[in-house]
């Protein structure tokens, strides 16, 4: 009688371990393909590299303010070049190390060292030169700047310091958790830091989980299946189709932290070097003709159609959610087909039929491309083909896998009009030179200028670098907002919607607070505590 | 045969019933497949939407119909297509025999090794982007027939191999009858209820891999639609709330299903 129960009081105990009563469970999408916190490498990389290791400065999510965490406190310079700052004392790493200043200076001479290729490193880079970290003491380092930068606090949010005298990485770090355990293809579990510096008011320990296991599940639906089965406890980004579904099934799970800071666009290749006939080149190069498509696509059905209403017509390249930088004199672009069609009639073109014509007769029949696979950018380009037919204007929808589309926007050129979004990390202006500065290989519409193509793009051009080089903020405002208006005028890109912030957040952890801003649920994982449970570390 | 008549006959009377739907959607739906009626997103059964709207309004028993005419079109011809190359390579391995048999079984071998899917998506990179969907569905479905007949290849290979031994055949060749009479007479009649058990499979099989190829951007393109593209609905679809939308795989299942009962029961043994 008793043999069975061997067996049994296995499964019995797995089951409990399972459900260990301080364990959140949550899902990523992808394996991270590195766990070497100085190295970016995708989204899952970052979660992980969030919850397990410290920086000298975190922006709040919610508020998007500066707080300090290993830097307890900076001081800036007054020419601005020099920030200096005062690090936390008694903060050991898992290892037992002390954390000093050391640490901070070595992780900088990882991070810059060439062979590391560190896309972070490049932030820190300027055209005049580069970051130089250095101690004072144990307790005090300096950052020396070749030219004042500009939301600096943004930078060291990014950079995990890690230990000087660990032998490899990824070591054990300074944030709330530790990786306990990995299991390629299926997991990871991060348990409690015993020696993390925070704690509760009342001088409790954080955190207060004792454990986040983290499973990779790519398929979004199986997602929500588990998270309604009890079986994950977040989901920190939900289409807008799940959403619904979800706040239907389970009316207060599903939650939209409101406008993120990302945008949905559509550009017109612009490019003059393009392989694309010299018609199609005149048209996309006319600012009516850009105009006129931007007025003829209705964004409010874009966003109640395609995103059940969790996204916001766009005015342009900044979000409202940015709010230091929207400029809030621009509304987004109304739907005006009579406009639009007068603008056209006004370039030559002419409407027969129902086929829009150029002064030489060319019938107006372009491309929308996009990525394949999301379901969201497909159904946008259906309905500004619908929208754009009442025009006499014919659309083809191309799906493309992402690396052929890659090639046509960057090396071949060979597109006509493209439709893809920006995700905005960085809410500060200079964040976007890579994307607004005619000479950069990412500006979408016409790359890698050698001299702006326009006056306008000169225009844009001035006020990027002016921005970027003023320590002024109602300077820098003024010239960004003046760059937000050039390209409601000009046109280049037409901007749609900046998509909500959808996530699920199970009745476990009453205490979450979804933000608009990556990463959207687990931002103060080190506060959460499950419902009803014994917290650890009590 | 006998208790199979019944059966049959129902299958003819749904796939005439299927087909004469497909090309006169008007008797089921006033409604074009591309209409946005964006006031009535996801709309369920109705007089008017027999089985709702999609997502952006559009009536799904129009763009089921329609789809229906270009899926049960282009299908069949690149299972066709895939089965005709297949019998001419296979016929050829499995008659010739000797080193031409292991020559073409080879390259049987080495074709069914390439990764296709990589190949599609090549072309489809390389293919002009202002082509109407229809041509780029069609051209899909020719690269599907093109890539897939391989497996058959080997299939008709050793059917033919076993006939050319068997002794009916050498009988006939005893008797003086010439090569092409032996292959019209004796070897295609012989073959056929393999070639067409191959085609079978495959037209499913090719529906199935236009809406894979939909998700990787070699589908149909909007706003045109197939069984393919209406099959995507159910990722991510809630068919608890929303069961209609079960509504092509249903169709697909009992038009193959019908398929396979009006096709004769033949023994396929060699």
């Amino acid at each position: 009688m008793n043999r069975p129960m061997g067996p049994l009081a296995c499964v019995l105990a797995l089951v409990a371990g399972s459900l260990n009563a301080s364990e959140l469970h949550l899902a990523l999408h992808s394996e991270p393909k590195t766990l070497d916190p100085l190295v970016f490498a995708d989204e899952s990389a970052e979660a992980i590299r969030y919850l397990t290791e410290g920086v000298l400065i975190r922006i709040n999510r919610l508020t998007q303010q500066p707080e300090p965490e290993l830097a307890v406190s900076w001081k800036v310079s007054s020419n601005g070049r020099r920030i200096t700052f005062r690090l936390r004392k008694g903060v050991h790493y898992p290892d037992g190390s002390a954390f000093t200043s050391k640490d901070v200076v070595e992780t900088f001479h990882t991070l810059f060292d060439p062979a590391l290729h560190s896309p972070v490193a490049d932030t820190f880079q300027t055209e005049k030169g580069t970051v130089s970290i250095t101690a004072q003491g144990d307790f005090t380092v300096v950052a020396d700047f070749p030219a004042p930068p500009t939301a600096f606090e943004r930078l060291f949010d990014q950079v995990a310091i890690v230990s000087c005298v660990a032998k490899q990485r990824p070591a054990p770090g300074l944030g709330p958790f530790l990786i306990g355990e990995r299991v390629a293809g299926s997991h990871i579990v991060l348990k409690r830091n015993p020696v993390y510096w925070k704690h509760q008011p009342d001088g409790q320990p954080l955190p207060r989980l004792d454990a986040i296991r983290i499973e990779f599940q790519q398929n979004r639906d199986l997602e929500l299946a588990r998270f309604q089965r009890g079986e994950l406890d977040l989901i920190d980004t939900l289409t807008p189709d799940l959403y619904d579904r979800l706040a239907k099934e389970a009316p207060g799970r599903a939650v939209d932290a409101g406008p993120t800071t990302d945008t949905e666009f559509l550009w017109f290749n612009m490019a003059p070097q393009s392989p694309l006939p010299a018609y199609k080149k005149a048209w996309f190069q006319s600012q009516a003709f850009r105009r006129a498509i931007s007025e003829s696509i209705q964004r409010a059905d874009l966003s109640r159609v395609v995103y059940r209403g969790h996204a916001s017509p766009s005015a342009g390249l900044v979000s409202p959610a940015n709010k230091p930088w929207f400029n809030a004199k621009l509304a987004p672009e109304s739907f005006q087909p009579g406009e639009a069609a007068k603008r056209l009639a006004d370039a030559g073109f002419k409407l027969q039929g129902n086929v829009l014509s150029d002064v030489a007769g060319h019938a107006v029949e372009f491309s929308i491309i996009t990525n394949s696979g999301s379901k969201t950018r497909e159904r946008m380009a259906a309905v500004i083909q619908q929208d754009l037919a009442k025009l006499g204007i014919k659309i083809n929808i191309v799906t493309l896998e992402f690396p052929s589309l890659i090639e046509r926007i960057t090396r071949t050129l060979d597109y006509e009009t493209c439709l893809l979004g920006l995700v905005n990390i960085d809410i500060d202006p200079s964040g976007l030179m890579n994307v607004l500065l005619s000479s950069a290989g990412n500006h979408p519409w016409n790359p890698s200028q050698k001299t702006p193509a326009t006056v306008w793009e000169a225009e844009i051009d001035r006020l990027m670098l002016a921005q970027a080089a003023s320590g002024d903020t109602a300077a820098r405002k003024k010239s960004f907002d003046r760059v937000q208006e050039i390209l409601r005028e000009q046109a280049p890109m037409v901007f749609l919607l900046h998509p909500n912030s959808l996530s699920a957040v199970s009745s476990r952890l009453p205490g979450a607070k979804p933000s608009p801003f990556f990463p959207h649920t687990f931002w103060d994982a080190e506060h959460f505590a499950l419902a009803g449970k014994s917290a650890a570390g009590k | 045969m006998k208790s199979a008549r019944p059966a049959q006959l129902f299958a003819i009377v749904f796939l005439t019933f299927v087909g004469i739907s497909a090309l006169v959607p008007r008797l089921w739906t006033p409604d074009s497949y591309e209409t946005q009626l964006r006031e009535a997103l996801d709309a369920p059964p109705s007089a008017r939407f027999p089985l709702g709207t999609d997502a952006l309004g559009r009536d799904r028993m129009a763009r089921l119909l329609y789809g229906t005419r270009v899926s049960l079109a282009l299908a069949p011809a690149a299972a066709l297509l895939s089965c005709l190359v297949a019998a001419l390579v296979g016929g050829l391995a499995g008659l010739a025999g000797g080193w031409t048999e292991r020559t073409v079984l080879a390259s049987v071998d080495l074709f069914m090794s390439l990764p296709w899917l990589f190949l599609l998506l090549t072309v489809r990179a390389m293919l002009p982007l202002n082509v109407s969907p229809l041509v780029s569905l069609g051209i899909t479905f020719g690269l599907l027939g093109l890539l897939s007949w391989p497996a058959s290849a080997r299939v008709v290979r050793a059917a033919i191999h076993a006939l050319r031994d068997s002794d009916f055949i050498l009988q006939a060749r005893a008797s003086g009858v010439t090569p092409w009479r032996l292959i019209s007479r004796q070897l295609i009649p012989n073959v056929m209820p393999v070639l067409l058990a191959q085609f079978w499979i495959a037209v499913p099989v090719f529906i199935l891999a236009e809406a894979t190829l939909g998700m990787l951007g070699l589908g149909v393109s909007e706003p045109l639609p197939s069984w393919g593209s209406m099959l995507r609905e159910l990722e991510g679809g809630n068919l608890r709330a929303q069961p209609w939308i079960a509504a092509p795989a249903v169709l697909l299942a009992a038009v193959v299903g019908c398929f396979q009962l009006i096709f004769p029961r033949e023994d396929y043994s060699i």
